[in-house]
């Protein structure tokens, strides 16, 4: 693996390599006192946030540091990229000065392959954190991991996506790696949320949750942002509750052995009731706890080459 | 150097038997079999097409303002080594084309450069913010004898600004170019909304922003009694809504442009985010493209129109989305309308010259361009083998900006001689 840029045509097998890898480095690092392998000494891992992420850039510099890789972290707000640097020196200069790997997230679909592009030749590998609205690949990967320990793989599985497909780089990644991997995924979502072309996806589309609900052996409920609310995608956070948000009363319609997922940060009440984040069937801090697992594996992939990771 | 060509052994419109063309004096002098007369410049095009010269009714030439991505000079080098005439040069230069100051230079630059007739278009609105009208009758008066107005770029999406701006036209007998987006439909838009788009995850430019701005155009120009000129159809269902007003309003007051990039590039390319791709109206799907290429060759579509966008390095080497919209194409235009149109069997050579030099002509009012191969006429001319194909390198175009999106492509047809009031302005793909 050179880069990871998306999960849209991503190896199966690859992907089930990375999470198999995960798993072992989970089993690894269990009960240990100190969380630390050399396995990526003397490599540089640079994060280069152009949006504001909390769990997402931690979470790979965690993964960076128990690998003993040394991480630097930029941010827009910290660097040249304040004085007008373009993305491309910014990235060119990143890597001169030494990156092994630079995990990119920026506001721009395909931002993270044009890095990769600018970046041919040089040896620096190009993860990307998330692209504008097209993908979040290492989440998928999350979340893939996370229903394989909780339901015991994923071939076969139905999963419904819920909410705001349209502006979700989570759910294209998450449509993309789920198929791929055998399950069936279901968007269930109102059709202003739903991109124009959907039907190209390997997905089903529903506007009915609780038709929906007692099918699914996971649900992921997407994240509504603010500016969606106000920008007519709907008529009221309130009626979008009502229809799409996950309460409690609806979660009795799920099957026993349903887990319910969230990428965060969650809007309680909103998309998902308080009582249905805390509850047993929610997976939301494994969710977290297996990305800091995904993401050192996927940089063990780009890192310590392939031939040792298979 | 004489001011008489002798181009020998082409075949007219490509028809008939090969003939000689003598030019003198910036007009056509004889037809027929004809000895050079002494000093006469020789031009020899035996299985060549000689037609008349190109018109584009669509360029950004960047000048003033961004002479860094293309000038008068280099936007008319590059038209006269296409085979052009006679070009078209948008109003969104900065300052904005929308007095008889900007207007007059432009056209007084073209005139210096003298490789192809200049022309420049009048903003419909001031600084193209669609709020009030140009003084569209000061700019028609002028030196520069504005005949066409659009804020190409910008949509004049304001109903009541374009209905205004359409009866004030009438008493000009000018024309007005609709760059056709309802803006509200297109808020952060990137690329056209459909299945790539929602692979990719750009936020979608749906035909819909296009189609329902030219049906209320339509609807506007018929009672203004106006003509109204739509540029770069891009969609599927506007050649329906064309086909509609056509049918419905007295011939002339609607007329179109299709680009080449629209016949022949599909959003399929936007997988790799290289902006070199990315134009406004966004390449649209494989249905629009068979819809274009059918609606130019039945008349529905008027013309061939460049949509010719030099952009500076900087503003293409960067993300999708804060690439700037647009690509070179006045050097490759008659290539892909060959590619797309003549090798496809939907235009003979015939049909070449209408919608490249004769439609285009007439929408935009040149008395001198257009004009059949016939003694008397003017000698606007180019000169094409058909036989011949070559390789696209940005680099070696003459603008100065190199974002073609055909770098690479092997096309067919090259533009061997260019003849502009009977000069030889290009030949061989080099300025004369």
């Amino acid at each position: 693996m050179k880069h990871l840029l998306s999960t849209d045509g991503l190896d199966p097998d690859l992907a089930s390599a990375v999470l198999d890898t995960a798993d072992g480095l989970k089993r690894t690092l269990l009960g240990r006192e100190v969380r630390k392998l050399p396995t990526l000494r003397g490599r540089t891992v640079i994060t280069m946030f152009y949006e504001n992420s909390t769990r997402t850039r931690v979470s790979f510099e965690i993964a960076g540091k128990w690998m003993s890789a040394d991480v630097v972290n930029v941010s827009a707000g910290g660097s040249s990229v304040g004085k007008g640097e373009s993305l491309r020196d910014t990235a060119l200069t990143l890597s001169a000065a030494g990156a092994d790997c630079v995990i990119v997230r920026h506001p721009a679909s395909g931002a993270a392959h044009r890095l990769a592009g600018w970046l041919e030749g040089t040896g620096t590998s190009v993860v990307n954190a998330g692209d504008g609205m097209h993908e979040h690949p290492t989440q998928a990967l999350l979340d893939a991991a996370t229903l394989r320990e909780r339901l015991g793989g994923i071939a076969g599985r139905r999963v419904g996506i819920v909410g705001d497909v349209l502006h979700s780089r989570v759910a294209r990644s998450n449509i993309h790696l789920l198929s791929a991997l055998g399950a069936e995924v279901v968007l269930i979502a109102p059709p202003t949320l739903l991109p124009t072309g959907v039907e190209a996806l390997p997905v089903t589309v529903t506007h009915d949750l609780d038709a929906e609900l007692p099918a699914l052996d996971a649900v992921m409920m997407l994240r509504v942002q603010a500016e969606r609310m106000h920008g007519g995608y709907f008529p009221s956070a309130r009626e979008y509750s009502i229809a799409y948000g996950l309460n409690e009363a609806r979660t009795r319609l799920l099957a026993d052995h349903a887990v319910v997922l969230h990428p965060g940060p969650m809007l309680r009440g909103m998309e998902i009731a308080s009582a249905v984040a805390d509850a047993p069937s929610a997976a939301i801090l494994d969710q977290v706890r297996n990305g800091v697992h995904v993401r050192m594996a996927v940089l063990y992939h780009l890192l310590a080459g392939e031939e040792d990771a298979t | 150097m004489s001011d008489q060509v002798l181009i020998k052994g082409a075949r007219l419109y490509g028809e008939g038997d090969p003939a000689d063309v003598l030019v003198s004096g910036g007009t056509i002098a004889a037809i027929g079999t004809i000895e050079a007369p002494e000093g006469a410049e020789v031009v020899e095009a035996e299985g060549q097409v000689l037609l008349p010269g190109f018109v584009d009714l669509h360029t950004h030439l960047r000048e003033p303002g961004r002479e860094d991505a293309e000038t008068v000079e280099t936007g008319s080098a590059a038209a006269a080594i296409g085979g052009y005439t006679a070009v078209f040069a948008m109003a969104n230069t900065d300052p904005v084309a929308d007095n008889a100051v900007v207007v007059e230079h432009v056209w007084r630059r073209g005139r210096e450069i003298g490789l192809v007739d200049v022309h420049p278009v009048g903003a419909v609105t001031v600084g193209l913010r669609g709020e009030r009208m140009a003084e569209l009758g000061t700019m028609a008066t002028s030196a520069a004898g504005v005949r066409m107005f659009s804020d190409d770029g910008h949509c004049v999406h304001d109903p009541l600004i374009m209905r205004r701006a359409l009866e004030y036209s009438t008493a000009l007998d000018v024309v007005i170019a609709q760059h056709a987006e309802e803006p509200r439909l297109t808020v952060g838009a990137q690329a056209h909304e459909g299945e790539q788009a929602a692979r990719l995850g750009y936020a979608g430019w749906p035909a819909s922003a296009e189609e329902s701005i030219v049906a209320r155009d339509c609807i506007l120009a018929g009672h203004a009694g106006a003509r109204l000129h739509v540029c770069h159809v891009s969609t599927a269902g506007t050649t329906d809504v064309l086909r509609w007003a056509k049918d419905r309003h007295r011939p002339g007051a609607v007329s179109a442009e299709v680009t080449p990039h629209h016949l022949l590039l599909t959003d399929e390319r936007l997988a790799t985010y290289d902006p070199v791709n990315k134009v406004n109206p966004p390449l649209r799907a494989d249905p629009d493209v068979e819809t274009l290429r059918a609606a130019l060759a039945e008349g529905v579509i008027d013309c061939v129109a460049t949509d010719h966008a030099p952009h500076a390095p900087q503003d293409k080497d960067c993300e999708w989305s804060a690439a700037r919209p647009g690509m070179l194409g006045l050097q490759t235009a008659l290539s892909v309308v060959v590619a797309t149109m003549v090798e496809t069997g939907l235009l003979d050579w015939r049909g070449v010259a209408k919608v490249m030099s004769e439609r285009p002509a007439e929408i935009a009012g040149l008395p001198d361009q257009g004009r059949p191969l016939a003694v008397g006429e003017p000698a606007n001319l180019t000169l094409v083998d058909p036989g011949a194909q070559w390789t696209v390198r940005g680099a070696e175009l003459a603008s100065r900006a190199a974002n073609t999106p055909y770098e690479g492509m092997r096309l067919p047809a090259v533009v061997t001689a260019t003849l502009l009031r009977g000069r030889l302005t290009a030949r061989e793909g080099k300025i004369c």
